[in-house]
């Protein structure tokens, strides 16, 4: 019993150890925290570049975080912070590209090729209709023709099976 | 005739451009940095730690800024081009000791060879995050004015010295 609960008592110690190792460069402020994390999620980290420095863990995402609480905590906003990554490291350092004249294409180009695919189809449907509209109109005599030609060959086949 | 043409010339746009995507390296993202005055810093220098450098103390003159570290592989790799292109007094070479510590990088360039004039100490990394260095080696080059005109990600090549950096050194220092 006592050994059961020295064991656990060394756990928690081990564990709250560990934890306090990892949480080592965040400050002890939450709010300050979650800002940090909310900034950061707009920032990619270039080294692991499907990553945001929020997300990474590689030395130069834990450097910019500390860059981003720094500056949070000197009081600048979101947008200085990401200006002066920007200044840096390029546009690519943000996690969603901005709206300006060299990304317009990024940002439309999958609606124009939306509507270019939906041209496409309706003057497929288009081109279809005129071609039904164009197919001749059979008279009464022509039906009963038709009808005949068309009994006449599945009588046929019937016959074939029949046979075989 | 026609309508067989259609599918093709798709075809051959997207085999385009899938082969430039191909060509291309996603890791070499362009500076901002270029054609911009270089970052101003004052770091203490790795070898003696009592005298500091700034850029500010370089105008005037044509120099490389190569972002080095005795952690990093890659610029084992590129280091021998540094120690010949010093040789050959091609250029002056300035390093920047990016997040390493001093006793560490001091005992690399002993065993490897020490291209530098002098290298800079950054130890947090700070100067780092203002030239925008995020894959070391990174090398700059910085003309009279102390403008960056040009920026080596990774290891450099005898290709990108001959082909690149030689001529736009010559041409920096004509002008």
């Amino acid at each position: 019993m006592v050994n059961k609960l020295l064991l656990s008592l060394l756990l928690a110690c081990s564990f709250s150890l560990s934890h306090a190792g990892e949480a080592k460069p965040t400050s002890d402020d939450p709010v300050l925290e979650k800002r940090v994390l909310e900034v950061s999620e707009n920032l990619r980290c270039l080294v692991c570049q499907n990553q945001t420095i929020a997300d990474s863990n590689a030395e130069l995402a834990v450097d910019l975080r500390n860059q981003v609480r720094e500056k949070l905590k000197a009081g600048q906003s979101e947008d200085e912070i990401l200006k002066y990554m920007v200044a840096r490291y390029g546009d690519f350092v943000l996690f969603n590209p901005q709206m300006k004249s060299s990304t317009w294409l990024l940002w439309f180009g999958p609606l124009l090729m939306l509507a270019g695919g939906a041209w496409v189809l309706i003057i497929t449907l288009r081109q279809r209709r005129k071609l039904q509209q164009q197919m001749p109109v059979l008279s009464a005599a022509e039906h009963v023709q038709a009808e005949s030609l068309l009994t006449e060959k599945n009588d046929g086949q019937k016959n074939i099976k029949d046979a075989s | 005739m026609k309508k067989s043409f259609i599918p093709l010339a798709i075809f051959v746009v997207l085999v385009v451009f899938l082969w430039i995507g191909l060509t291309l390296n996603p890791r070499e993202i362009p500076s901002p940095l270029l054609n911009k005055p270089a970052p101003a810093f004052k770091l203490v220098q790795l070898h003696e730690p009592n005298k500091v450098i700034t850029p500010e103390a370089l105008r005037g003159k044509v120099w490389l800024l190569n972002v080095w570290a005795s952690w990093c592989a890659t610029c084992l790799q590129e280091h021998p081009l540094l120690v010949e292109m010093a040789r050959q007094n091609i250029v002056p070479i300035y390093g920047l000791n990016y997040k390493d510590q001093r006793e560490a990088g001091m005992a690399w360039l002993r065993q490897h060879g020490n291209p530098y004039i002098l290298s800079a100490h950054d130890l947090d990394g700070r100067v780092g995050i203002d030239y925008g260095v995020y894959g070391v080696p990174e090398t700059f080059v910085i003309d009279k004015a102390g403008i960056i005109r040009h920026k080596v990600i990774g290891a450099m090549t005898p290709e990108i010295v001959q082909d690149k950096l030689l001529p736009l050194i010559k041409e920096l220092n004509n002008g």
